[in-house]
């Protein structure tokens, strides 16, 4: 369902990433490890349509369709959806309207009509007790004053509400306590499904214990080095990078 | 999303107020005191009145305009300006709604205003349209009934000369400051309120002053009193552009609160603001005081300006009574080229009084906005107790903010606090949001409506609705 060709992406005049590819179906589960700085953020960054990245050449395609020449609201209306490695707050602005927001702009782009308020409810309250989280974060401002592991569940929260057809983790699983890691990876797991797609980007094989991936990729200095199954993890985990690189650069 | 484009999505067209160039029984540009007695000749006015107008205009005449204000404006020529123009006979009025400008039914249409208020707003002839006539007699008599006076001011100078004469002027003197002294000589119209001792006025005094509004001129004076134990909530102005050809307003609004009285005066003001470059826009020059003169009293403003090219503004209360309660609630939009200076004056001068102040301001554009608050303790106000909330939101990098908070503490028991923040619509937060699918207006919308939530709660609910939907049109348009 997403394909990412020959990827060359420019930041601020600099090259970050230099000719990715990278192609995910339906059903899968695809983890991106690398190092830091490697480009796993610019990669999410650049699919979901943030500003200030200059794709120089190469192509990213989602169900067929050119997702670079989508605005921004449309991949997310399309399906694409990110998790974000620092969610933003946004004052004054209650979480339960922004998911309501969220999901009736989903609705209405897609002909379905807005979602009756009790059906909404329902919803989210069904969704939020599987988060393990208290209610009385519905009625908080967006992220304000949340923790670093509450703003993480409250992503994994609107990813089970917005039900997107490719969802793109990004470092969700860092600053998690044990207890929380497992809710969160329950939550990845439960998004699990022959119809969608998953891309998480990790550093750690925990993650990975409790959400199995298909397919896991080493993103290297702009590029993917190598790709394997989900042994490539373990085999990360204990040997590091440096010998991808010193591959790589050979 | 880049600052260009973060300008672009706040640049919008005012949605044009109806304009007519059919003259009207207009009085010749000029001031001097023959002006003044052709005004009040004109009203009906009893020969008091017409002396305390020259009073005025005297005091004025040895004032000068104060320049304190962060406002930036080329002097304004007193000479150039009409002060008398009757209001337009039907005949010269548009006579039905397809007479007017689409444009303008849509905006109306997409700030919920009732049908039946539609036409007036627009200026059309309203009684070749609709029964308007027959609602306002309703309106008349249930008020007539609880023994609340409501009517214009000039009717009640003629009508209830004692009732004016005793409060006129008690809360906001003739010389009081330059602009007041102005309206003192030669205001030509607004509203005044009296609701008897012990009566809660039976309904929000409202769509009756908005259909009227239409033709509201640009010195109005407008009196409300309340005596002991009375009721009223009163609401100003309207969510829909209106355009008036003067461009100089300078209103003067005065309550009175007895013992135990309450009244709550909200307004919604969106006037014509210029085009981007500001030209053609309003200057609106206000002075609104109210005066908690008995124990136990409680005003309470509720403002939200978004249109006018220059707002000063500076709704008060004078907290005499002990006890009593002062309230002030606003949100201030500017854009483009708007210049704001608004604020509040609390004046605690019995125990125990207390007064509650919470600003929001947005700015975007190349708009500047002050907010200037003075919070005055006097040294019989034992015990009393403000709390300030202050709170910018800056659209874009072009705009200002700036907050002039003033205390003057006279007695060592009172409690003052004051809290502030300024804040950006960050191209992160609008990125997080359409990256769930809202777009970039929504976003925008989504989060000044967050902005404002304190203030907007404190509306009456019909006007809570307009004017969330008003902030909305206002930043509305010119996205991508
Ligand atoms: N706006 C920017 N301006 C300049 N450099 C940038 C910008 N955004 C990203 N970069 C650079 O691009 C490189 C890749 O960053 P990115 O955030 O994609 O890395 P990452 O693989 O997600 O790393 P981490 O594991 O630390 O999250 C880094 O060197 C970073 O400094
Ligand atoms: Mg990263």
């Amino acid at each position: 369902m997403l394909e990412v060709k020959d990827l060359h992406v420019t930041v601020e005049g600099s090259e970050i990433l230099k000719g990715l590819s990278l192609t995910v179906n339906a059903g899968e589960v695809h983890a991106i490890m690398g190092p830091n700085g490697a480009g796993k953020s610019t990669l999410s960054a650049v699919i979901a349509g943030k500003d200030g990245y200059e794709v120089t050449s190469g192509s990213i395609t989602f169900e067929g369709r050119d997702v670079l020449e989508m605005e921004i609201e449309e991949r997310a209306q399309a399906g694409l959806l990110l998790g974000f490695q620092y969610p933003v707050e946004i004052p004054g602005v209650k979480n339960i309207y922004l998911l309501k927001a969220a999901l009736n702009a989903q609705r209405v782009a897609r002909g379905e009509g807005e979602i009756p308020a009790p059906e909404f409810m329902k919803l989210v309250k069904e969704k939020i007790n599987f988060m393990k989280m208290d209610s009385s974060f519905l009625q908080r401002a967006v992220n304000e004053g949340f923790s670093g592991g509450e703003k993480k569940r409250n992503e994994i929260l609107q990813m089970l509400v917005l039900q997107p057809k490719l969802a793109m983790l990004d470092e969700i699983d860092s600053g998690l306590d044990i207890d929380a890691m497992k809710v969160v990876a329950q939550g990845v797991n439960s998004l699990r499904d022959p119809e969608r797609g998953i891309l998480i980007v990790t550093h750690y094989q925990r993650l990975l214990d409790h959400v199995e991936p298909d397919v896991v990729h080493v993103l290297v200095d702009g590029r993917i080095v190598k790709s394997g199954d989900k042994d490539l993890a373990l085999e990360l985990e204990s040997r590091g990078y440096d010998w991808l690189v010193e591959e790589s650069a050979a | 999303m880049a600052s260009q484009e973060m300008e672009q999505l706040v640049r919008r067209e005012y949605k044009q107020g109806f304009v007519t160039d059919i003259e009207s029984d207009t009085m010749p540009p000029g001031l001097d005191e023959n002006t003044i007695a052709f005004i009040s000749h004109k009203k009906g006015e009893p020969e008091w009145m017409l002396e305390w107008r020259l009073d005025a205009y005297r005091q004025w005449l040895k004032m000068t305009s104060p320049s304190w204000a962060h406002l930036d404006y080329p002097p304004i020529d007193y000479q150039a300006i009409s002060y008398y123009s009757a209001p337009k006979k039907p005949e010269d009025r548009p006579q039905s709604l397809d007479e007017v400008d689409p444009k303008l039914l849509e905006t109306y249409e997409k700030l919920g205003i009732p049908l039946h208020e539609r036409a007036a707003l627009a200026g059309v002839a309203v009684d070749a349209v609709f029964d308007s006539v027959s609602v306002t007699t309703t309106f008349k008599e249930k008020l007539s009934e609880a023994g609340v006076i409501f009517c214009s001011i000039s009717e009640a100078i003629r009508n209830y000369p004692e009732l004016v004469k005793q409060y006129m002027g008690t809360v906001v003197p003739k010389g009081d400051n330059y602009f007041a002294a102005l309206n003192s000589a030669v205001f030509t119209d607004g509203s005044f309120v009296f609701v008897p001792e012990g009566v809660t006025c039976p309904m929000e005094l409202s769509t009756y002053f908005r259909i009227n509004a239409a033709n509201t001129g640009q010195f109005e004076r407008t009196l409300i009193i309340c005596e002991k134990q009375a009721q009223v909530s009163y609401l100003e102005g309207c969510t829909a552009p209106m355009r008036d050809e003067n461009q100089l307003h300078a209103a003067v609004v005065e309550l009175v609160a007895l013992e135990d009285a309450y009244i709550k005066y909200s307004t919604v003001q969106n006037w014509y603001p210029g085009d981007e470059d500001g030209k053609g826009g309003i200057y609106n020059f206000v002075t609104k005081r109210g005066d908690c003169r008995g124990d136990r009293s409680r005003i309470s403003w509720t403002q939200v300006e978004t249109g006018s090219a220059i707002t000063w503004k500076y709704p008060s209360c004078v907290l005499r009574g002990k006890d009593s309660v002062g309230e002030f609630y606003s949100v201030a939009v500017t854009n483009n080229r708007q210049q704001a200076d608004t604020g509040t004056k609390m004046i605690h001068i019995g125990e125990n009084t207390r007064s509650t102040i919470v600003s929001k301001g947005i700015s975007a554009g190349r708009a500047n906005q002050s907010y200037r608050g003075l919070v005055k303790i006097g040294p019989r106000a034992k015990n009393a107790r403000n709390f300030t909330q202050c709170d910018s939101l800056l659209i874009g990098d072009q705009c200002g903010a700036h907050t002039f908070p003033y205390q003057e503490i006279g007695n060592s028991t009172a409690t003052v606090e004051h809290e502030a923040t300024t804040s950006k619509i960050g191209e992160d937060q609008l990125f997080y949001c359409q990256s769930r699918g809202i777009s970039e207006e929504d976003a925008v919308n989504m989060i000044v409506n967050g902005f404002c939530k304190d203030v907007f709660q404190e509306l009456p609910m019909e006007f809570a609705v307009e004017a969330e939907a008003l902030l909305n049109v206002t930043l509305e348009g010119a996205v991508g």
